[in-house]
């Protein structure tokens, strides 16, 4: 059994999720090549074929050119999965090389099980098991499922010439991030406004209690999108991964995304009114309340 | 200009879902239906395009599904599309994303659309598979996660979501397929007058049968929820009472509070 791991690689640099990739072959116990659609600086340390495509002449992105590459590798291996990390990049191209080889994809396994692969639905409040019918697979891992290993051997470069044809897709390089006001990776205490909170006039409830618990205002994305709280107290996969000692998430669900960047806190307070709501996962304690009310009800308590 | 918008009515995400009778996904009693989230910004995005180029462009909205998706594409059609496609299967959770894919490809492949939108996932399945796929089989471009949309002379330019806020900017030349992340616009509401107009426009109906010819290829083996991870303390009741409780257990569990 073979999987081609498909690294990721941004601004120059290998992106640490590859790593991800690695132990995720290992979990599979499969016998491990990638292939890096960048230049040779970049490539991963594993021992191993690493099969190595620069179509730098388009820039960093172009996916006809980057799909040509992973197909050629995945052709010169005779691989069995091709495993993407399920990120901007991976999601964007695991579907394209699927239809290529006609192979079925799962996307963004959480875990192996009896038969299958293991993947969320429903916003995370329930699983599915799927098992692929093709004899070549697609697979794309959720970020921080597998244990990332330490970086370590080298590979072997073989070089793939793909053509540098864009087939109609230019890339303009990259739109920095926003300035941040708050950097809430140094907060010890952030307290986060989740959709549950049901309107802009609220927030101020939330910020209170983060004044009250000496701490900083963070944001889940519905409330981030929607305009109630400015983009740089955003915590999530597309906002601040953060890790501070207490971390209260109100009317917070726990989409997938919002997990992956509070999860490492030392102690995390959900309160909700959804029992059943993923963010009970992650939580410490649950207080099974609705947070206009709870809230208001804690800072006081906490004033006191 | 011919644009297509694929939409997918999902279950309001807010419920309690459980297993079906044949355990490989949600049984549908009691649940409360809606657009798919990341639809609603594609609609919303191709019914800007229209404005945008003085409604000269014919914009057509499509739906999978049974006899309750037509509340969905309802909504579309009041929001601003001219007409509907509702593409009828009574088991459409039972297909994949490359059959779903294969559906709407059928469908398309003669029709001369310029430009596909659809949401870059859908809430309750969460592939994110269907939009490029669609694209591959069209053998057209296509840019998934949109943050950012314009259009001029030919030529989309988008910008896609990337990690920690960095943004990716990519230009398409028609035809070409996006799909649209979160916070790619503001979804409209429909006004009253709106959804009186959508009543007198076409849907047409399409068995499904009529567009497949493709077996499932990551087939669904299991629908179950999650392990409980444990360790994790409920806290139920009064609000003030809760509250007490709460300060005592991080005073006890917390160096933050004293």
């Amino acid at each position: 059994m073979k999987a081609l791991l498909v690294c990721e690689y941004r601004e120059g640099k290998l992106l640490d999720t590859t790593y991800e990739l690695i132990a995720f072959a290992n979990r599979l116990g499969a016998a491990k090549a990638a292939v890096l659609v960048g230049v040779e600086a970049a490539v991963p340390q594993f021992d191993g074929t690493l099969y190595l495509a620069d179509v730098s002449a388009l820039g960093e992105y172009n996916p006809a050119a980057h799909k040509a590459a992973i197909l050629a590798a995945a052709e010169k291996e005779q691989a069995d999965y091709i495993v993407f990390c399920h990120s901007s990049y991976g999601w964007d191209m695991a579907p394209r090389v699927a239809a290529g080889l006609k192979a079925g994809q799962v996307t963004e396994i959480t875990a192996l099980v009896d038969g299958g692969f293991e993947v969320g639905c429903c916003n995370a409040k329930m699983r599915r098991s799927v098992k692929p019918a093709t004899t070549k697979t697609v697979l794309t891992i959720q970020a921080g499922a597998f244990t990332a290993v330490a970086p370590a051997g080298s590979p072997n470069i073989e070089k793939l010439d793909i053509p540098a044809d864009g087939k109609g897709v230019t890339f303009g390089g990259y739109e920095p991030a926003e300035a941040k006001d708050v950097d809430l990776t140094k907060a010890e205490v952030i307290v986060s406004a989740g959709r549950g909170v049901g309107k802009k006039d609220n927030i101020p409830l939330i910020a209170e209690l983060a004044r009250a618990l000496g701490g900083e205002l963070g944001a889940s994305r519905p409330v981030v999108d929607s305009g109630w709280v400015e983009h740089s107290h955003q915590v999530g996969t597309t906002g601040q991964t953060v890790s501070p000692k207490l971390y209260v998430a109100c009317g917070i669900s726990g989409a997938i995304q919002h997990l992956a960047g509070m999860k490492k806190s030392d102690f995390v307070v959900a309160i909700n009114k959804d029992k059943d709501a993923p963010i009970g996962e992650v939580a410490d304690v649950l207080v099974v309340a609705d947070v206009l009310q709870f809230v208001p009800a804690l800072t006081a308590q906490l004033q006191k | 200009m011919k644009i297509l918008v694929c939409i997918k009515q999902v279950p309001d995400m807010e419920s309690r879902f459980k297993p079906s009778g044949d355990g490989l996904w949600f049984d549908e009693t009691d649940l409360a239906w809606r657009m798919n989230e990341y639809d609603e910004y594609a609609v919303e995005q191709a019914v800007q395009l229209k404005e945008q180029l003085g409604n000269e462009p014919e914009l057509t909205v499509l739906s999978i599904g049974p006899d309750r998706v037509v509340e969905a594409v309802k909504k579309a059609l009041a929001m601003g599309a001219d007409k509907a496609v509702h593409v009828q299967d009574t088991v459409v959770h039972q297909k994949d994303p490359w059959q779903i894919a294969s559906i709407i490809a059928s469908y398309a492949r003669d029709k001369g659309f310029d430009l596909i939108f659809t949401g870059m996932q859908s809430q309750d399945r969460g592939s994110a598979q269907v939009g490029v796929l669609v694209a591959e089989l069209l053998s057209i471009a296509c840019a998934t996660t949109l943050v950012g949309f314009s259009y001029s002379d030919g030529v989309v330019n988008v910008k896609r979501e990337l990690e920690g806020g960095l943004k990716g900017l990519v230009s398409l030349q028609l035809p070409a397929l996006v799909t649209c992340q979160l916070g790619l616009n503001v979804p409209r509401y429909p006004t009253l007058p709106n959804i009186m107009k959508a009543k007198k426009k076409e849907i047409e109906a399409i068995p499904v049968a009529n567009l497949l010819g493709e077996q499932a290829i990551a087939p669904t083996v299991e629908f179950y929820p999650p392990a409980r991870k444990g360790g994790g303390v409920v806290l139920e009741g009064d609000v003030a009472d809760l509250a007490q409780k709460l300060v005592a257990i991080l005073k006890e569990k917390t160096t933050v509070v004293r």
